[in-house]
């Protein structure tokens, strides 16, 4: 079984085909539907500004070469302020399509992880990249949270708990690769045959 | 005793851990048949095989099945002389325990602001639904209803030309394939299908997802309708979208359809789908002069 480390390199990227199952380790961060929002408004459609810059700098530090993990996860808060994920399974991807293309490849990104697969232009994007959709088992919240050994730190966390953007240290963190950087998508796969099946179905 | 003074918070708590972290006997023996229906080594083995692993390990833990602990929905059935109004602020600040107690993740975010309230309370958060009944006792069921399957649950206008559905059983069929096909990966499947016929664009969404609190191995007292769901059920899982989309021979677990009265003008077909993670437990509490007994399922 191939494993991954952050930062991957293009070459690990390459070598992955759609179907493949990996496991993860190393530094990712977790960001949903306000994360992605919040970057493409702040950081991408428009310079910068003094107020967002200590983050910008951190977030292209830490994505370079790493991976967006579509998580929205229950935490613990420890009395010493620390905090730990107690579940931590993927949400469904597709509602960051509009977003994730241009956040690949403006962090670049090696990938994304989630669940639900995602669209033609963040195919695209994983091509150009190269990076490679990975997507994990949803609801397998209390086994994934088992490969998520220490949470970092938290930004943007008046967005809440779910929506925040958690730094986490993973460990073999298991997932299947869905959409690799050869244009190949599951998804789109059995998309096309199951439509096969119904448009027979309802004959 | 007096049940009007009872306060329940702490057991609706634990109806909520239950929920949360334990998935009801009837899911999980589906999953296991599921997992030796599907070829070895693919990935639709190493789905399932992953969900029973996350399962047992829930429970064994005490942690949430599905980090997105959902739309808790309350159906709450009552003996007379029992005020709603309590139970309401008992079942909300349970859920506000429970959250602290990290069984829920804080769900109940502002739509205008933004704003994640934090206790899973809210503008018409948790759901509950009241019914008087004449039992003696209370008998309360619960379902978390996670976001992701929320997404692809949907709503039919029949007739459907697009679709060739009509205004029977058989357009209902067909528009539920079609939601089915639509969901793709998208929900967690394999799901469970909760269907309502008829009503009005309400009152057909909350009695499709009314249909999830039924075990999957019930039966429909309607021979029509009982067939019409053993037929989606099979065609369905010809689809070949497989547990996640990965492609593989389940795609559901359970269909479950129900009929109400609709406006002649009217004809809603509504699909509440979910999640392979169908979290539902109940509660039922019985008086008497001793005292009370409380019972969880």
């Amino acid at each position: 079984m191939p494993k991954l480390t952050t930062p991957i390199s293009d070459e690990a990227i390459r070598s992955l085909k759609a179907g493949d199952t990996v496991e993860l380790s190393g530094i990712i961060v977790t960001g949903r539907d306000a994360a992605h929002k919040f970057m493409i408004e702040r950081f991408i459609k428009q310079p910068v500004q003094p107020e967002d810059e200590a983050l910008y700098a951190e977030l292209k530090k830490l994505l370079d070469g790493s991976m967006i993990y579509h998580c929205g996860p229950v935490v613990k808060t420890h009395e010493d302020g620390s905090y730990s994920f107690v579940a931590a399974g993927p949400t469904t991807s597709s509602r960051e399509e509009v977003y994730q293309s241009d956040v690949i490849r403006h962090f670049n990104l090696k990938g994304v992880i989630g669940k639900g697969g995602m669209g033609a232009k963040t195919l695209k994007a994983c091509q150009e990249q190269p990076a490679v959709y990975l997507h994990a088992i949803g609801g397998a919240a209390s086994f994934i949270a088992q490969s998520v050994k220490e949470v970092l730190d938290v930004h943007l966390l008046e967005f809440g708990v779910p929506e925040a953007m958690w730094v986490i240290r993973v460990e073999d963190f298991p997932a299947v690769v869905t959409m690799d950087s050869h244009g190949e998508s599951l998804h789109a796969q059995i998309e096309a045959q199951s439509k096969e099946k119904l448009t027979a179905l309802l004959a | 005793m007096d049940y009007r003074t009872v306060d329940l918070t702490d057991h609706f708590v634990e109806l909520i851990r239950c929920a949360a972290t334990q998935l009801p006997q009837d899911m999980r023996q589906a999953l296991h048949q599921a997992r030796g229906n599907e070829t070895a080594g693919t990935a639709a083995e190493n789905a399932l095989d992953t969900i029973l692993l996350n399962v047992e390990i829930a429970e064994r833990d005490s942690t949430p099945i599905c980090q997105d602990t959902g739309t808790p929905i309350f159906e709450v059935s009552y003996p007379v002389g029992f005020s709603t109004r309590k139970l309401s602020e008992q079942i909300r600040r349970a859920a506000a325990i429970a959250t602290e107690k990290n069984y829920l993740r804080p769900n109940a975010v502002d739509s205008i602001s933004g704003k994640n309230s934090g206790d899973n309370t809210g503008e018409d958060f948790p759901t509950i639904h009241f019914h008087e009944w004449e039992e003696d006792g209370l008998h309360v069921d619960l379902l978390l209803k996670g976001g992701g399957c929320e997404n692809v649950s949907t709503q039919y206008k029949l007739p459907d030309g697009g679709l060739g559905a009509g205004r029977d059983l058989e357009g209902v069929r067909r528009v539920v394939l079609d939601a089915v096909h639509k969901a793709q990966g998208q929900g967690c499947g394999p799901a469970v299908l909760g269907i309502a016929i008829g009503g009005d664009r309400g009152s057909g969404y909350i009695k499709s997802k009314q249909q999830l609190f039924r075990p999957l191995d019930d039966e429909n007292p309607d021979p029509q309708l009982a067939a019409l769901e053993q037929r989606i059920y099979e065609e369905a899982n010809q689809l070949g979208i497989g547990p996640m989309g990965f492609g593989g021979s389940t795609t559901v677990l359970g269909v479950k359809v129900a009929a109400q009265h609709r406006l002649p003008a009217s004809y809603f077909v509504s699909v509440a789908y979910m999640c392979w993670a169908n979290r539902r437990a109940s509660l039922d509490v019985t008086f008497d002069e001793a005292g009370m007994e409380v019972r969880y399922a």
